[in-house]
């Protein structure tokens, strides 16, 4: 089968590529946190440490945004809205997964971040005791930083969590709704003692999905997020790079096969990284919809 | 007796729904409700930026017939035409590669390999490939086309990464069509003694057609906005560029993503390019949208 020697190819090329530079790497790829030295080919200095938390942050901010607006979404749209809205009102929120990501990206650097000045302001002002709220190492009103991208992201994510969620939520045993209600539930306790106990584990799961969108986006990230030199502490105003701009941001460097192997090392991480996450989210999916 | 059993014997009282029920249940209304508005503000504000910022730009004729060959982030003028033709080209022959190899899976996973454990293996692979990010599928090629290969960055090897993005989305589409044909269909044209491929092609095939174009279509819009390819696997060029084996080429998310190193949000000129690109950009997946509607109805079986 054509699709199953694709899937081993892509790891596979992408670590034959990889090897050479990872042999002439003279840091610890996985500790290293560093920006990032290739020009001289036989020393480089590149890691993956400070790319993997800027992704991390970025993802999971973005994720707790989306999840409780997501899975509103899809409550509403299997109880609540009315009949004839249901279709429109789907079909709307998945045309939010067909706005390609770099009118996102664009829309976020020029139109959303200066809306968000004040708030991000704010934040950073009273609670910047707090690390998230930290001053970081890109400017707060500027807003190229991981509080605008994590936004973004969150509504870039937002249609496939809502897609999932709704097709386990339909799935729902109609008895055991007509059941509840016939006991005198009003609707919210329908929601919250048949629906929700049935599509926990693929509410999970679509998450999981939206996880594993969120660690790959690249354009989007790599138009808002201010790429800086300054060490990155866990704050939602650090600007960085993930995998993914990282990557794309020096593809014009891609004229050596070390250099470029540096870049495609990581590119495999990521490969792995999504990979895993997007392999448990459809185990768990295959198995709710087959128990 | 029937006269007896028409009201109860006994006035039945209802004890009503205890208040706190009854606020928690707005409470969750309101909640939902405003999910569902909140998520739909989004959508709404980026149309209406697309739009407001980039009906300047586009609503010249030059616009749609100009490149921007020559032209400097300084001085108004010019054109998307390079970037439409490379958008366009890219995308087309991305589907003529995904289009047959999407199908076929979708049929070998419905037809012959249901079931078995290849069958399964196979559907798996399609959901990891569903996840799989565009930068990783380009990358992809880069190592295997340009350094392993040895081709040249291309308009072609952009093509062939968008093929992984593509492919995936096909299957799904057509998986589904194939399994919502109602298996008396199928029997029917055995018993008239037809063979299974027969079956296939003049049978199923045509009775899914409708969903299995709108699926392509939809998934067509999906790759055309891909930008991660464009700037592993191509350079930007300016000047219209039909080779899609030599050369940089044009294309819309291109186009965008030059402005924005070009001083876009600062100077009026990029800006006003990135949102006429992003505007025709949204058009052309409007289009595609659109047309997957009514292509649905045009192949639609025929009622007799």
């Amino acid at each position: 089968m054509l699709i199953i020697v694709l899937i081993s190819a892509v790891g596979g090329f992408l670590l034959l590529r990889a090897i050479p530079a990872l042999q002439r790497n003279r840091e610890n790829f996985f500790t290293y946190g560093g920006s990032w030295v290739t020009t001289n080919t036989s020393a480089m200095h590149f890691g993956i440490a400070e790319m993997l938390q800027v992704t991390v942050l970025v993802s999971v901010f973005a994720l707790l945004l989306a999840m409780p607006v997501a899975l509103g979404v899809a409550i509403y749209l299997a109880e609540y809205a009315p009949r004839r809205l249901v279709g429109l009102l789907g079909y709307l929120v998945e045309l939010l997964a067909a706005v390609p990501s770099i009118i996102y990206g664009a829309w976020g650097l020029y139109v959303l971040a200066p809306q968000l000045r004040g708030s991000a302001l704010w934040l950073n002002e009273h609670l910047g005791g707090f690390f998230l709220f930290a001053d970081g190492n890109a400017s707060v009103a500027g807003g190229g930083t991981i509080f605008t991208g994590g936004i973004v992201l969150a509504v870039m994510i937002l249609p496939i969590i809502t897609a999932v969620t709704r097709e386990v939520l339909a799935q729902t045993p109609r008895g055991q709704v007509e059941a509840a209600l016939a006991l005198g539930a009003t609707r919210w306790e329908v929601v919250k003692m048949v629906m929700l106990p049935f599509g926990r584990s693929g509410y999970i799961s679509a998450a999981m999905l939206g996880l594993g969108r969120a660690l790959g986006e690249t354009v989007a990230l790599l138009i808002i997020l201010r790429s800086t030199q300054k060490a990155f502490n866990w704050s939602l105003f650090d600007g960085g790079s993930t995998f993914a701009t990282k990557i794309a941001a020096t593809a014009s460097e891609f004229n050596d096969q070390y250099k470029a192997g540096a870049y495609i090392a990581a590119g495999l991480v990521l490969f792995v990284l999504t990979l895993i996450v997007n392999a448990l989210a459809r185990v768990a999916i295959t198995q709710k919809v087959q128990s | 007796m029937t006269a007896l059993l028409e009201r109860p014997v006994k006035l039945r009282t209802f004890a009503g729904v205890g208040l706190r029920r009854r606020v928690a249940n707005s409470i969750a209304t309101v909640l939902v409700t405003a999910a569902m508005v909140l998520a739909l503000v989004p959508l709404v504000w980026v149309m209406y930026s697309v739009f407001d910022f980039g009906f300047g730009a586009v609503s010249t004729s030059a616009w749609w017939t100009h490149s921007q060959a020559g032209m400097t982030a300084f001085v108004a003028g010019g054109g998307a035409y390079h970037a439409i033709i490379g958008t366009l080209l890219q995308g087309l022959l991305c589907a003529a590669i995904s289009i047959p190899i999407g199908i076929f899976v979708a049929i070998y996973l419905v037809e012959y390999g249901a079931g078995t454990r290849l069958g399964k293996l196979a559907t798996f692979m399609v959901d990891i490939l569903t996840g799989v990010p565009s930068i990783v599928a380009a990358l992809f090629v880069y190592a295997l086309w340009v350094a392993t290969l040895g081709f040249h960055r291309s308009g072609f090897a952009v093509s062939l990464s968008l093929v992984l993005l593509m492919v995936p989305v096909i299957v799904r589409a057509t998986e589904e069509m194939l399994r919502i044909i109602p298996m008396d269909l199928r029997e029917a044209s055995y018993a008239l003694g037809a063979p299974k491929w027969k079956t296939i092609t003049s049978i199923v095939i045509p009775t899914a057609l409708s969903g299995i174009v709108t699926g392509i279509l939809l998934a067509l819009a999906r790759v055309m906005g891909e930008t991660a390819p464009l700037l592993i696997l191509v350079g930007y060029s300016q000047a219209i560029n039909f080779d899609m084996f030599h050369g940089f080429m044009g294309s819309l998310p291109g186009m965008m993503y030059d402005q924005t190193s070009a001083g876009a949000g600062a100077s009026a000129v990029p800006t006003d390019r990135l949102w006429g690109a992003a505007l025709t950009l949204i058009l052309l997946i409007a289009i595609l949208n659109v047309a997957a509607r009514f292509g649905a109805r045009i192949f639609a079986p025929k009622k007799f």
